[in-house]
């Protein structure tokens, strides 16, 4: 896992759902190119053209909230968003993500403090996002678990090591 | 502890589990439906093989039932082989309906039983006693692999519904109403259990509305405590063996809330969020395009009882269109026998098959930009059924079937 991310950041506001991640009409896609045409789609058609390589999504409360779709996480991660910074996370798009290998930073007040294309810089490992030089905000470290997961490159790796482990026996 | 917690503990082979602990535990019943073909994918790529324990793996055709794309088509192909080839027997193809109900009409809801679906709406089973529970593809696949998955033993709130409720007034208007004034954040992840004197009034259906809306402010499952009610139901269905957990007269919820439901009105969720909630009397007039009668929260044969009820020898409006969708193939077949397909039918509204349809926007009753739509479904984001131009409201049975009926919203207490 890279430890510090830079990139610039697109910001949402609170409830954003999982129709505006990735509406439902496309959730018969399963191949990952595929599912990356639709990033945001429902919220903004034109993400998938202004998104780089390591940009960040900032959003207010309950981010990801409403359907179980995975395709959510994987669409986002596909089109190469490095985290993504909410002030809260609905829980099963938490999963998919951190299952995906993708950070999520809970970060309270984080969408009052940063505007659309400020470039960021999150470092993992101490838990501090930057604008430029400027300290933002110190989040509080993810649990043990979580960071394990990530660390791993999501949580496929590490069940393919436990299966590989049981039937050596 | 609480009853979710010895339920959590003894599914962990553990003899307590306290709050914010991360378990693992045994799951009784797994469940995939047909948008996730990842789950699948997921399994083959952390190398499974073959499926832990295929009796407690169902398989649900039910958000494209019947198929309405190539695509779609091929996808349910791969989830029956996969059945065939893993000894799944429980596949339930698209003649049987929504996950949720499918569940309860056949007997595989009970108490003290972890349910995970790749549903978000697995919620609708705390209304069994069981902690039921959405999760993602590869979370899924992480059952079919190992049997277990992960969970972090959450917080427990208790909401309170107190009275009964006036005529005409239903669950899905409570629930409404505790989501619009607590938010749709308010409990995420935290497990929901809803208690009060209002609750050994509510029908089982009723129960399955209240808990499958939970999902809509966040929660992570949600818990009725067993009653006579519940046990009527499950009497003659359930044959697996269960137990039914009680709470410990000290437990300290980390949060209660009480409503009063005895003077509740009808309620309503504006467009575009579940928690915009006010009273349906301040939108009365708004013309209507669809009333859609459906899903795992407001398709059951009730529901479709009370739409019967209003629309006996009466005609939809004109320039409205009714689509009812029967939740399962269980309801589809007692509405036929208490005749409410005839008598709907004939007043002009459009059955269609049961299964999710377009509750996610898909198929089978999509709603064009600048249309309205009354539904009693659970979401009305931009976009959820349709055009992100279209505008969504969600209410009760009773205030979808009287706006079909009239063409526009109208106080459905005076149609019952």
């Amino acid at each position: 896992m890279q430890k510090l991310l830079s990139g610039n950041a697109f910001v949402f506001g609170n409830n954003v759902d999982t129709d505006q991640i990735y509406p439902g009409r496309f959730v018969e896609f399963t191949d990952v190119e595929d599912v990356a045409k639709y990033a945001m789609f429902g919220s903004d058609p034109d993400f998938t053209k202004k998104v780089k390589k390591g940009d960040f999504i900032v959003a207010g409360t309950n981010f990801g909230c409403g359907s179980s779709r995975e395709h959510a996480a994987i669409t986002l991660k596909a089109v190469g968003v490095g985290a993504i910074i909410a002030e809260s996370f609905a829980r099963i798009f938490y999963r998919n993500a951190i299952n995906l290998g993708l950070p999520l930073i809970i970060c309270p007040n984080i969408s009052k403090l940063i505007q659309a294309n400020d470039t960021l810089s999150l470092d993992l490992q101490s838990g501090t996002i930057r604008r430029e030089r400027e300290l933002i905000a110190t989040v509080e470290p993810m649990s043990e678990y979580v960071l394990n997961i990530l660390e791993n490159g999501g949580i496929k790796s590490l069940i393919r090591h436990q299966l590989e482990a049981e039937n050596n026996v | 502890m609480h009853a979710i917690e010895k339920l959590l503990a003894k599914k962990a082979g553990k003899a307590s589990v306290k709050t914010g602990e991360i378990i693992n535990c045994e799951v009784d019943m797994a469940g995939i439906n047909d948008l996730y073909l990842q789950t699948l994918r997921s399994f083959f790529e952390m190398g499974g093989k073959r499926v832990h324990d295929p009796s407690r793996v169902i398989m649900f055709l039910d958000h494209y039932a019947p198929a309405s794309t190539i695509t779609q088509a091929s996808n349910q192909k791969q989830f029956r082989e996969f059945c065939w080839d893993q000894g799944i027997d429980l596949l339930m193809d698209i003649d049987q309906g929504v996950c949720h109900q499918v569940l309860a009409d056949k007997g595989l809801a009970y108490p003290g039983e972890i349910v995970v679906i790749t549903d978000s709406h697995t919620t609708t089973h705390g209304a069994f006693g069981a902690f039921g529970t959405g999760v993602g593809a590869t979370d899924l696949a992480i059952i079919l692999a190992t049997g277990k998955l992960w969970f972090r033993v959450p917080p427990i709130i208790k909401i309170n519904f107190e009275g009964k409720l006036p005529k005409g007034v239903y669950a899905k208007d409570a629930i409404l109403h505790a989501i619009g004034a607590l938010g749709a954040d308010y409990a995420v992840y935290k497990a929901v259990e809803f208690g009060g004197s209002m609750l050994p009034h509510l029908s089982i259906s009723e129960r399955m509305a209240l808990c499958n809306m939970s999902t809509e402010m966040g929660a992570k499952a949600s818990y009725i405590q067993p009653d006579e009610i519940t046990m009527a139901f499950l009497k003659e269905k359930v044959t697996r063996p269960y137990e039914i957990y009680h709470t410990d007269a000290d437990f300290e919820y980390a949060d209660e809330v009480t409503f009063d439901v005895s003077k509740l009105k009808p309620q309503l969720a504006a467009p575009s969020s579940v928690d915009n909630v006010y009273d349906l009397s301040q939108f009365i007039g708004r013309h209507i395009d669809q009333a859609y009668l459906g899903s795992c929260t407001g398709g059951r044969a009730e529901d479709i009882g009370i739409a019967a009820h209003i629309l006996h020898g009466k005609k939809v409006a004109s320039r409205t269109r009714f689509v009812i969708v029967p939740a399962s193939k269980g309801v589809l077949l007692e509405a036929m026998e208490k005749g409410y397909v005839k008598t709907l039918v004939e007043a002009g509204a459009t059955f269609v098959t049961p299964g999710c349809a377009a509750c996610l926007g898909t198929h089978e009753g999509m709603i064009a930009s600048g249309e309205t739509c009354i539904t009693t479904t659970n979401r009305n984001f931009p976009g959820r059924m349709g055009d992100t131009k279209a505008e969504i409201f969600l209410g009760s049975p009773a205030a979808v079937a009287a706006a079909a009926l009239m063409g526009e919203i109208v106080d459905s207490t005076l149609y019952m």
